[in-house]
């Protein structure tokens, strides 16, 4: 089973992706579960979604307390907690920076410029870049997390740049 | 690598999940006010109509104290009738829930159960439906995403049964379970039609060949023997519940009951709890019997009616039951311990309990290892 843990400010689009990445689990074949976490409901507030994908029936619903992934979608967050709290022995934090924090030092972590891959893509959302970067660190094929993205999203953003800035992000881990 | 019971499956949340059964069962009425973590149910299903999946008449009311009325009114008048709440919506509601019971207003009800106030807490327990426990209406619990949908499915039939005739509600964990996407495969529209039928009622109001009066006035010389027979249609579902099950089941290839027994078979040590948190139990308990250890799983669907002769053949080798309840009672013991006590009366098992979860603090899998063990304070992941 992988254990994916998304931290973000309410209204970065967590949840979504956090979704999107098991709708792609499921089209992989593998069995799957997706939830938020919130506090009081406000955008802004940090806030946690988590991602369940496994090759056995998911029926635990308590939340991922050792992920194998943790995506930070705001940086800012990394100052305000310890985003690797509880991080799997081989886990990987992959965040959207140009450069790795300062906080993260010593974390097996990875910077993802997502918000310059997503703006590069005509995107204003970074979320879609770190899917890509999730799905790869998860070892989901990249078509799958496209196809998934483009069934959900593909109404309201440009297929091709969604294509494009998922398998940007994908890339960063190949 | 390919899970076989997912094939066919889309991913939706329980919110969504309740609000798809519904647009299939296309009931006539759905009187409403959204309360978190309700609104998924009721945004999704107003989608659906909106986009002509249902003919449902939404009426947008002012209050849940309104909703429940409305849901009553139509119901009574001849219209298949359903509402949805959660919590202090529940609260809010209570007066009018204790009547549609009485009236045998045949309602269906989808419940994202959360904690009530204060403190002000948005998050799964069971407080709102225990608040509730002796109004008359039947509760059945989901512990997944498909389970909720199924039970929505089901609802109605055993609501309108001529031997039932009482409100049903369709609980599943708020936020838990009405938030959180899992695979589910949804029955074919036709089937759900053909399983659900016509709505038929004894004498609606509308009905103006044959007048009658709802809500009528009972003193000394009634008011007993209506409520004796509320009493009575209780007892008439827990087969009711069984044969719709019965039926449904084949139809879609899984089991349901008033209770699940999970790896009862030699064990000795028993939790019983209702709800989502029972997946996460199920999975200590193979990591357990794997280790040796005789455990084992009751879980309650059915928690109104609640199946005592059922509970106590189920539990009748175990040693010690353990009983966690998502909901407490101050002053006096939870819902479900007392439930059970009064079950297991004159057994030799022993008799455990714990509150778990209050305001959405998920028990997770350390703790229920603890909870097997003996080792768990009474209330569980307590902090000092």
């Amino acid at each position: 089973m992988k254990e994916v843990r998304w931290h973000a400010r309410a209204g970065q689009g967590a949840k979504t992706v956090s979704q999107l990445l098991a709708e792609a689990g499921l089209l992989a074949g593998s069995s799957v579960q997706a939830f938020p976490e919130y506090g009081p409901e406000r955008r802004g507030a940090p806030m946690r979604a988590y991602t369940r994908i496994s090759d056995k029936n998911i029926r635990r619903h308590d939340p991922v307390a050792s992920p194998d992934i943790v995506i930070v979608l705001e940086p800012t967050l990394v100052n305000e907690m310890n985003v690797a709290e509880g991080l799997s022995d081989d886990g990987v934090v992959l965040v959207d920076s140009n450069e790795l924090p300062a906080a993260l030092k010593g974390v097996n972590a990875l910077a993802v410029p997502a918000t310059k891959i997503a703006h590069d893509h005509g995107l204003k959302f970074s979320n879609v870049v770190m899917l890509g970067a999730a799905a790869a660190a998860g070892g989901i094929p990249l078509a799958n997390i496209q196809d998934a993205a483009v069934k959900k999203l593909g109404k309201r953003l440009d297929a091709d740049s969604l294509r494009g800035a998922i398998a940007e992000g994908y890339a960063c881990l190949a | 690598m390919a899970v076989k019971t997912q094939e066919g499956a889309q991913l939706l949340t329980g919110g969504e999940a309740v609000a798809y059964a519904m647009a299939q069962i296309d009931p006539d009425v759905f009187p409403v006010y959204p309360i978190t973590p309700q609104t998924p149910i009721i945004q999704t299903f107003a989608k659906l109509v909106a986009n002509g999946k249902a003919t449902t008449e939404i009426v947008n009311v002012e209050s849940e104290h309104s909703a429940m009325s409305a849901t009553i009114g139509a119901a009574m008048a001849g219209a298949r009738s359903m509402t949805a709440t959660s919590s202090q919506g529940l609260a809010l509601m209570a007066e009018m829930v204790y009547i549609a019971a009485g009236m045998r207003a045949p309602i269906v009800m989808a419940v994202g159960n959360r904690a009530l106030s204060a403190p002000l807490n948005i998050h799964c327990d069971h407080s709102d439906s225990m608040m509730i426990r002796d109004s008359g209406v039947i509760q059945l619990f989901a512990e997944s995403v498909q389970e909720a949908y199924d039970h929505m499915v089901t609802a109605a039939r055993i609501a309108e049964h001529p031997d039932v005739m009482l409100p049903v509600l369709v609980c599943q964990d708020g936020f838990t379970l009405t938030h959180s996407e899992e695979p589910l495969i949804l029955t074919p529209d036709e089937v759900v039609k053909d399983f659900v039928g016509e709505y038929k009622i004894p004498l609606p109001l509308l009905d103006v060949e044959q007048v009658t009066t709802k809500g009528i006035f009972a003193l000394q010389d009634y008011y007993t023997e209506l409520r004796y027979q509320m009493n009575a249609a209780m007892e008439a579902a827990e087969t009711v519940i069984a044969d719709v099950f019965a039926e449904y089941s084949p139809l879609v290839g899984r089991p349901f009951g008033l209770l699940e027994e999970y790896e009862l078979e030699g064990a000795e040590r028993v939790v019983f709890l209702m709800g989502s948190t029972a997946g996460t139990i199920k999975d200590v308990v193979d990591e357990l019997r794997a280790e040796g250890e005789k455990v084992g799983l009751l879980r309650l669907v059915s928690y109104r009616p609640f199946p005592a002769e059922a509970i106590r053949k189920a539990l009748a080798s175990a040693q010690e039951v353990i009983v966690l309840d998502r909901s407490d009672a101050p002053g006096a013991v939870p819902s479900l311990h007392s439930e059970m006590a009064a079950a297991l009366y004159g057994s030799s098992a022993k008799l455990r309990a714990h509150v778990f979860g209050l305001g959405g603090r998920e028990l997770v899998p350390d703790e229920a290892r603890a909870i097997f063990a003996g080792e768990a304070p009474t209330h569980i992941a307590l902090r000092s």
